[in-house]
């Protein structure tokens, strides 16, 4: 089953074109890379499906429920109500929150209190608060940072910051994971740990997920599919061994002969 | 029920019915006299004020320059009714009901087209709406104009204390709950916010709302405390005032904000002897409060019972 569709999608910035005539097709519960050089338009990609920008062209259509709907310029929380989260390349946690905090927001959607049950502590605040805190507790045991819940997100550590925003996507309860280099910036041994807590959290919370990443051992390791991007054009894609041979792709990385 | 029952909540409890009788105490032997109790109440009215702006600047990170706007309607109303419909204390708070009503109705207006609008835009937007709503009423007749009302006092210290312990209860909360770190969470990130699912127009929206309405509750109890109420009063000087107290205390700690309004109550009484150099004084002292510590006194921080009794119970495990 396809779950998100994209047809000649086209983001224009001035002349530039930072994405041109992608398309693209996730099916359910696959785990796709997409990778291209520097500045080859996967953040701008990313940004297009989430919904932080929208297309000058093209269509994303989304599976809400069994039917394709079209996604192209909703807002970013719309689009997350409907089952699509991600995390950020340069990290966007809300630092001066707890960790535990930082995860509970997520889960906001499915809080079932209003603002006047919260300032009159009604029974259902009470009850929704506990559901919510053990919700959010399961999450941070998944990504190990349990202990860590009442620590500032500012003050974690770099690679735990990494992990909190995918426990605090993992909160929206997506049906699609966007991650956008998660392994940035992390030594081999975190990326390890990275590698088996992606599997983990796909199999567990029946994800399909899409990563942008740069460390190719991570890609190659774990990808099922991989899009290649350069210059906004899709220039490839296919199975890791294929990519790993394609001559456009090799092209692309390193230069013509 | 069983979940407001437990110790935190029995000493807040403590802590209001000990502040109660303290003052009643102090009043009762003479040592407050009038002069003192007009501070105190000014002091009361400033808390109030100065935590609804903070929920909108420090919680949820939206600059507002027009609280006075909603102090105003909250004054205004109050005096209409107590003219209109009685002189009494239920005139007052059907006054500030009505306030509290209108002042919602027209934050939420002014809300709407400003609250798309960041940072100086939206500090200059609000400042400017809360100078219309003072012209309106400045213009109106019911108000009789610029030459204010003149009323009866009607509220006591009583009335202001109970009122800032339930705005405080109420702006507490609000902040305590699923709304109220969706405001958070607009101050921390607002791309991430929305990445997560957050209408970030609707809880902004949400707190500059609420903020107006609590400011109009101050309002009204201005107007029952102190006999006259002006539009030269609640001009764009007021609402600088609040803004002070927010920033002196810590945008974003609501403790910070009771210290401030209460530091600077008693700063400005003290001042008055050196009538002529007071504003210089004043104005010195918040340079140097800014200048030691930036980010106002209290920072973030809160005072809380639970992080009281975590640390006793964590020396106790020292020394064991």
């Amino acid at each position: 089953m396809t779950v998100l569709k994209v047809s000649s999608l086209t983001k224009n910035f001035g002349g530039l074109a930072a994405v041109s005539n992608v398309n693209l097709e996730i099916e359910e519960r696959e785990l796709i890379g997409l990778i291209g050089p520097n500045g080859a338009g996967k953040t701008t990609l990313f940004n297009l499906l989430t919904g932080v920008y929208e297309p000058s062209e093209g269509k994303i259509e989304l599976n809400v429920d069994g039917q394709m709907k079209s996604i192209g310029g909703l807002k970013p929380y719309v689009i997350t109500g409907l089952g699509l989260a991600r995390t950020f390349q340069n990290i966007r946690l809300f630092k001066n929150m707890t960790v535990l905090d930082n995860v509970k927001l997520a889960m906001n959607k499915s809080v079932r209190y209003s603002a006047l049950a919260a300032v009159l502590r009604l029974p259902s605040y009470y009850r929704e608060e506990q559901r919510i805190l053990n919700e959010a507790m399961e999450l941070l045991e998944v990504v190990g940072l349990a202990e860590k819940k009442q620590v500032l997100a500012k003050n974690l550590p770099y690679g735990q910051q990494r992990k909190l925003e995918i426990a605090r996507a993992l909160a929206a309860k997506p049906k699609i994971l966007f991650l956008d280099e998660p392994a940035a910036g992390m030594n081999p041994q975190e990326t390890t740990e990275l590698t088996e807590l992606i599997h983990q959290i796909k199999e567990q919370f029946n994800l399909t997920v899409v990563l942008i990443e740069h460390d190719m051992s991570l890609v190659m390791k774990i990808c099922e599919r991989i899009y290649v991007l350069d210059y906004g054009k899709c220039i490839a894609q296919g199975t890791p061994e294929a990519i790993k041979n394609n001559r456009r792709v090799i092209e692309a990385y390193l230069g013509e002969d | 029920m069983k979940n407001l029952l437990n110790k935190k909540n029995a000493c807040w409890l403590l802590l209001i019915a000990g502040s109660y009788g303290l003052i009643s105490l102090l009043i009762s032997a003479g040592v407050v006299n009038n002069v003192y109790l007009t501070v105190l109440m000014t002091i009361g009215i400033n808390i109030i004020l100065a935590i609804s702006l903070n929920l909108i600047i420090g919680v949820t990170g939206q600059f507002s320059l027009g609280h006075a706007g909603f102090m105003i309607i909250g004054a205004y109303c109050a005096g209409v009714a107590v003219k209109q419909i009685s002189a009494s204390l239920g005139g007052i708070l059907t006054g500030m009901l009505i306030g509290i009503a209108i002042s919602g109705l027209v934050a939420l207006v002014v809300a709407i087209p400003t609250l798309r609008l960041r940072g100086d835009y939206l500090a200059i937007a609000t400042l400017g709406f809360g100078e219309i709503i003072r012209i309106v009423i400045l213009n109106m007749k019911i108000t009789n104009g610029a030459a204010g009302m003149i009323l009866p006092k009607l509220v006591d210290w009583r009335i202001i204390f109970a009122a800032v312990v339930i705005c405080t209860v109420i702006i507490i909360n609000f902040c305590r709950s699923a709304q109220g770190r969706a405001c958070i969470s607009v101050r921390e990130d607002e791309i991430a916010a929305e990445a997560m699912g957050i209408n970030t127009t609707k809880y902004k929206i949400m707190a500059f709302v609420l903020g107006a309405m609590i400011a109009s509750v101050a309002g009204a109890l201005y107007a029952g405390a102190f006999y006259v109420i002006k539009p030269e009063m609640f001009t764009f000087n007021k609402s600088i005032d609040i803004l002070v107290l927010v920033v002196f205390g810590g945008m974003g700690s609501f403790t910070g904000s009771f210290i401030a309004a209460g530091v600077i109550g008693v700063l400005n009484t003290v001042l008055q002897q050196f009538s002529d150099i007071r504003m210089i004084l004043y104005g010195l002292m918040l340079v140097g409060i800014m200048i030691f510590r930036p980010s106002g006194l209290l920072g973030t921080k809160e005072f809380t019972f639970s992080a009281l009794f975590n640390r006793f119970s964590r020396r106790k495990e020292v020394r064991e």
